[in-house]
């Protein structure tokens, strides 16, 4: 379970650059839950997932995964339980080391790093086999290196390796935008059967309004760094894209705006 | 001729322990690290003074390692704890160790070894106990040459087997991808201390090695240019031996070869009348350019002759 508690961050504080990424957020996420998170520009989704992931500091509030606070442990020390996939399929994968090398590090992010062999021949199995379920043939090429893949075999891997290890809480954020749409698809499937086949905690943030809908069972909209709408199970279910921007805009009384969105 | 190949060759052994060096920081840490200009100094000062004093010298040479590897650690500290930019965190280091370094050889420029040093108790070693083998002794090239060459075998075995464990691996990581490894629960910076450490150890090592078995001294300035001339060999390596996929034992044999393929050159243009030993940056220069922009040569006589042949079947 997630707890944040009248989570706060301020950018540039008293500056003319001042910017209050997140206001007051409180949110419980139950185990097994598959949040999808939208909003407009700059509405703090991306600002969210990384201060939970400890990459952005906090200012004032409290992040409790379990029964750890982790408000102020490292990004290096919250890796061990949180997975993450990244908006930019280059981030998530060493392009310099192979297929296997990048999923043996994977296999090792919830232990410390010892002087034993970095990958042993009995993992190799497990490897083809988890890679033989994208049924992208990645399985035959285990001694190539990543950097030769393409994006989107990147981001399925990428994934792969966030889940290799089962973690508390997956964080995906945007990790489809860069994709062209049939592969976005496919690795959006992807990411709804992986979730679903190890019942994973996750929060998904996304662009597209009829993906948010579609995948997971509780959705969360954000404007200027507050939660202004979340709604799960049958009342989710029941939502469409015209539904959802109709109360944006008398929640928020702004215009939804998203560069994105509008064009998907 | 023969001769000058042939000691060309017995420095480059030597001196490809620091390319190693160089190569662990510039390929597979992704950082310039310019400590190395203070380090290698500092590994011959620390052996020669140690050796001076009386100590043995394969103790002393031990010593000079493990201080060179401190010297990495500062500069690893400097980047990763205060977030100093890795080339400006080497250079402070290096700048601090020239003073160092003049410390330790108390106030003298050069300091010449008075005692028995690694090679000179190798040569001992062979001439007594395989005397029909060596019975005219040992000439100085081959014992450089085989010290070198046997140091650089043992070397590139145990990085190559560090580079296959689990930390071996997160060390790549980290210069690979920082982000990734970072989400991967590998503690980044720890990873570059332990990559600096090892990477200036090496350099100490070199500093060492060719204070005992080339110059006889240590020197204050022979820091100076060795993260060209580090560079130097690696890209001659690169350039020559790698043109895809390869792996790390292989690649660490080409910048080896590399270095020796640099030394050559250099003992090579010494020999030639009208070149002053002072040339010998001006010339390192040269090589380097001329190895850098070999792959772009390359690519342009493909390319030229993709457009012949284009023009033929038009």
């Amino acid at each position: 379970m997630l707890k944040i508690t009248s989570l706060n961050k301020t950018f540039n504080p008293g500056t003319v650059n001042e910017k209050r990424a997140i206001c007051d957020v409180s949110l419980t996420v139950n185990d097994g839950d598959f949040i999808t998170i939208i909003g407009s520009n700059g509405a703090g989704k991306s600002t969210l997932l990384n201060m939970i992931a400890g990459n952005v500091s906090t200012d004032s509030g409290h992040i409790v995964l379990g029964d750890k606070d982790i408000t102020y442990f490292s990004d290096v020390k919250r890796a061990k339980f949180i997975g993450r996939v990244f908006q930019d399929p280059m981030m998530g994968t060493a392009p310099d080391m192979w297929i296997e090398e990048n999923l043996a590090l994977a296999f090792r992010r919830t232990k410390s790093h010892t002087l034993k062999w970095g990958i042993k021949a009995s993992e190799r199995e497990l490897y083809i086999k988890t890679l033989a379920q994208l049924g992208l043939g990645l399985e035959d090429r285990l001694r190539s290196k990543v950097g030769l893949l393409s994006g989107g075999q990147r981001q399925a891997v990428t994934l792969l390796m966030a889940t290799l290890q089962k973690p508390e809480l997956l964080l995906l954020d945007e990790h489809t935008a860069a994709l062209d749409p049939k592969t976005a698809s496919t690795v959006l499937e992807l990411s709804d059967k992986i979730i679903r086949e190890h019942s994973l905690t996750t929060l998904m943030v996304t662009h597209n309004m009829q993906n948010a809908i579609d995948y997971g069972n509780r959705l969360i909209m954000m404007h200027e760094g507050r939660i202004i709408l979340d709604v799960a199970g049958e009342k989710k279910k029941a939502l469409t894209v015209e539904a959802l921007l109709k109360q944006f805009e008398a929640l928020s009384g702004a215009e939804f705006s998203n560069d994105r969105a509008l064009l998907s | 001729m023969l001769t000058t190949i042939l000691s060309g060759v017995a420095q480059g052994l030597l001196w490809a322990i620091l390319t190693v060096g160089v190569y662990l920081t510039f390929r597979v840490l992704d950082i310039a690290d310019l400590t190395i200009e203070g380090t290698f100094p500092l590994g011959a000062a620390v052996s020669v003074m140690l050796i001076n004093s009386g100590m043995n010298p394969f103790l002393a040479t031990t010593i000079a390692v493990l201080i060179g590897m401190c010297a990495g650690v500062f500069t690893g500290f400097l980047h990763t704890v205060f977030k100093i930019p890795a080339i400006l965190s080497g250079i402070l280091t290096m700048i601090a160790l020239y003073s160092v370094n003049i410390r330790i050889m108390q106030d003298k420029g050069t300091v010449s070894i008075s005692g028995s040093t690694v090679k000179s108790m190798l040569s001992d070693f062979l001439t007594g106990n395989f005397s029909k083998l060596f019975e005219n002794g040992i000439k100085s090239n081959t014992l450089s040459m085989g010290t070198g060459l046997l140091t650089c075998v043992l070397i590139v075995s145990l990085l190559y087997l560090f580079f296959g464990t689990e930390i071996g691996g997160a060390i790549r990581a980290t210069g690979s991808n920082k982000n990734m490894a970072r989400a991967m629960g590998i503690n980044t910076n720890a990873m570059i201390v332990l990559g600096l450490a090892l990477s200036n150890g090496l350099i100490a090592l070199s500093g060492s090695m060719i204070a005992q078995f080339d110059y006889g001294s240590a020197l204050v300035n022979m820091g100076q240019g060795t993260i060209v001339i580090g560079l130097a060999s690696v890209i001659i390596g690169e350039v020559i031996f790698i043109h895809k996929d390869h792996s790390f034992a292989y690649k660490m044999g080409a910048v080896i070869v590399g270095a020796v393929i640099y030394r050559t050159i250099i003992a090579c243009a010494l020999k030639i009348d009208w070149l002053k030993a002072t040339d010998l940056k001006l010339i390192t220069a040269v090589i380097v350019a001329i190895a850098l922009a070999l792959p772009v040569f390359k690519e342009k006589a493909a390319a030229m002759k993709r457009k012949r042949s284009n023009r033929e079947v038009a």
